[in-house]
């Protein structure tokens, strides 16, 4: 008796631990000056709470358990160690679909043992296995999605119909399972499999370019359910992490949403976000004007202000290493250098930070849309290098063009502007690119990296 | 824990988690999501407990399979997170090679 008092304290004790390490450790990850040590302090909560949970009263199996913990260890961890940063989005969503899963599992062992508890218990684990579940389901569509493994977006007439019909079979079979009149396990089973159901058919009709949000919008759902299991298992550490994430979850898919110029409810209700959408916008005159690697080179060298603006199609060229030592020399000549980054630059907001950073560009010459704006019209040269919707002046000033209305970062106001481009087709959203016929513009056609190692070439030579 | 002191934890760490973020740079968006997403592994001591009490096979096998998946996302999260934000340095910790992948992660605080 007294050594098992003894160790629900110890328990007890290394929650409340837990919590405050989870709580610091996050705070410090929202400033760039201490995020990393705010995942160094979360992780000794991580590990507090898992070592003391193997002193919890009256616990079995515990050869399962570690058998357990050992394999999922180790998968995850060489999974997430190998992978490259451009494809973090999905890992992530890989990861908290995992999350999901483990919370419904809880609530799946509970409400199959049925010999259960009250009412809100049993309540409280249908909800959180219900949110677990959708979570499970929705984030492997969306790792699917985002890993190109998923290349169609399922549409079809009636969609939200349906959605709603399986949400509302989901909720019955819950509310009888909970009442207890009918708990059966034949029920459980339906219940849970109507919720994984749910997940699918939420997920498979949004597109790529909106995965971000709704992989964002399911991590809160999962701490969401966390905390609900949480409140059935009476264990603090699960409803305090869990509600913290859902909240700050909730908030992070608030700002990601509004970066990327959508609505939550337009991303999940709307079906866009595809790439399909073949634009029509005004025909635009002029031409666009070749230059040399070695003309580019001189005109930086001897810049005052140069600002990069990257996109995604530098990641995939895996060219910002070359970048970066372009931008080193220019330092080194006194030039200023800038990067400036759009809120959709990258596959999430802040993917693109992440790229760079690997890199090894310092995160204060990296400026977001809002700073570095007004910048533009100051700068000597503007470099885009695998960007293109996100330049392009028609957002400001044609209202035919389907992206009319999106924030664009001003590159069109520098005095020149270099484009690192493969060929003169129209880009990624087929939309045509009004900047790159204007008459400050010149296009400097080839693959990014090779185009970057010429540049080099040129500045060494200057 | 009675249900009313649990509602104001609940309550309580809704606005904690609110504040936290309320004030983050778009930089660390994907970081900050990779992070919460670390944090809500947590799921691994309940997955721990439900198949700790598991009897039946059927119980058993879903607590397997669920502290297996808590404990992938415990490690995956923390492994992809921690590997981001070694990666943020100010520029007064520069290096002239451009690697990044050295220790000097340093904040400049």
């Amino acid at each position: 008796m007294d050594v098992s008092f003894s160790a629900a304290a110890l328990i007890q004790v290394s929650y409340l631990l837990t919590a405050f390490l989870f709580i610091m450790g996050l705070k410090r990850m929202s400033s760039p000056v201490t995020a990393r040590s705010g995942i160094l302090w979360a992780g000794a909560g991580m590990l507090v709470a898992t070592l003391a949970t193997f002193f919890y009263p009256g616990l079995t199996n515990f050869p399962l358990i570690i058998i357990a913990v050992v394999i999922g260890s180790a998968i995850a961890w060489f999974s997430g160690r190998r992978v490259p940063m451009t494809d973090i989005p999905q890992m992530i969503a890989l990861y908290n679909g995992m999350g999901g899963g483990a919370a419904a599992a809880i609530a799946a062992v509970e409400l199959y043992r049925g010999e259960q508890q009250s009412t809100e218990g049993a309540t409280l684990a249908v909800v959180g296995g219900i949110i677990g579940a959708v979570s499970f389901s929705g984030s492997l569509i969306a790792f699917g999605k985002l890993q190109g493994l998923i290349r169609k977006s399922l549409r079809f007439g009636g969609q939200q119909l349906l959605n709603l019909l399986v949400l509302a079979a989901a909720l019955v079979l819950g509310g009888l399972v909970a009442s207890g009149v009918l708990a059966t396990p034949a029920a459980v089973t339906g219940l849970f499999a109507a919720a994984l159901l749910l997940g699918l058919s939420m997920t498979l009709p949004i597109g790529g370019a909106d995965m971000p949000v709704v992989i964002s919008l399911y991590n809160a759902l999962t701490g969401l359910a966390v905390a609900f299991e949480g409140f059935v298992l009476g264990n603090a550490a699960m409803i305090i992490a869990g509600t913290v994430v859902g909240s700050a979850g909730t908030l992070l898919t608030q700002l990601m949403a509004k970066a990327m110029n959508r609505s939550l409810g337009n991303v999940l209700f709307s079906g866009f976000g595809d790439t399909g959408t073949a634009a029509a916008g005004t025909a635009i005159a002029g031409s666009m004007k070749p230059i040399e690697a070695a003309d580019v080179g001189v005109m930086m060298a001897f810049a005052q202000k140069v600002i990069i603006v990257p996109g995604y199609g530098m990641a995939v060229a895996q060219a910002q290493h070359k970048v970066w030592e372009l931008c080193q020399l220019l330092i080194d000549r006194g030039v200023t250098v800038r990067f400036a980054i759009h809120p959709v630059a990258g596959r999430m907001p802040g993917h693109m930070n992440v790229l760079l950073a690997e890199a090894g560009v310092p995160y204060d010459l990296i400026a977001d849309l809002d700073e570095i704006n007004a910048e533009f019209e100051t700068a000597d040269v503007a470099l885009i290098i695998g960007a293109n919707d996100v330049v392009n002046p028609v957002a400001r000033n044609d209202k035919s063009s389907p992206i009319y209305g999106m924030p664009i970062l001003n590159a069109d106001k520098a005095k020149n502007v270099i484009v690192i481009k493969r060929g003169q087709g129209a880009g990624f959203s087929g939309i045509e690119n009004a900047l790159f016929y204007l008459d400050n513009t010149r296009m400097l056609y080839g693959d990014g990296q090779a185009a970057v190692s010429a540049l080099i070439a040129a500045v060494k030579s200057v | 824990m009675t249900g009313i002191v649990a509602l104001y934890i609940f309550m309580l760490a809704a606005f904690t988690g609110y504040e936290v973020i309320a004030k983050v740079p778009v930089i660390l968006h994907t970081p900050l999501m990779s992070g919460s997403n670390f944090v809500h592994g947590i799921v691994l001591v309940g997955a721990m407990v439900a198949l700790g009490n598991a009897t039946t096979t059927l119980e058993k096998s879903i607590g397997f399979f669920g502290v297996l998946l808590a404990a992938g996302n415990a490690v995956g999260g923390y492994a992809v997170t921690e590997r981001m934000l070694e990666m943020f340095k100010a520029s007064g910790a520069r290096g002239k090679d451009g690697s990044g992948k050295d220790g000097g992660a340093k904040g400049t605080h």
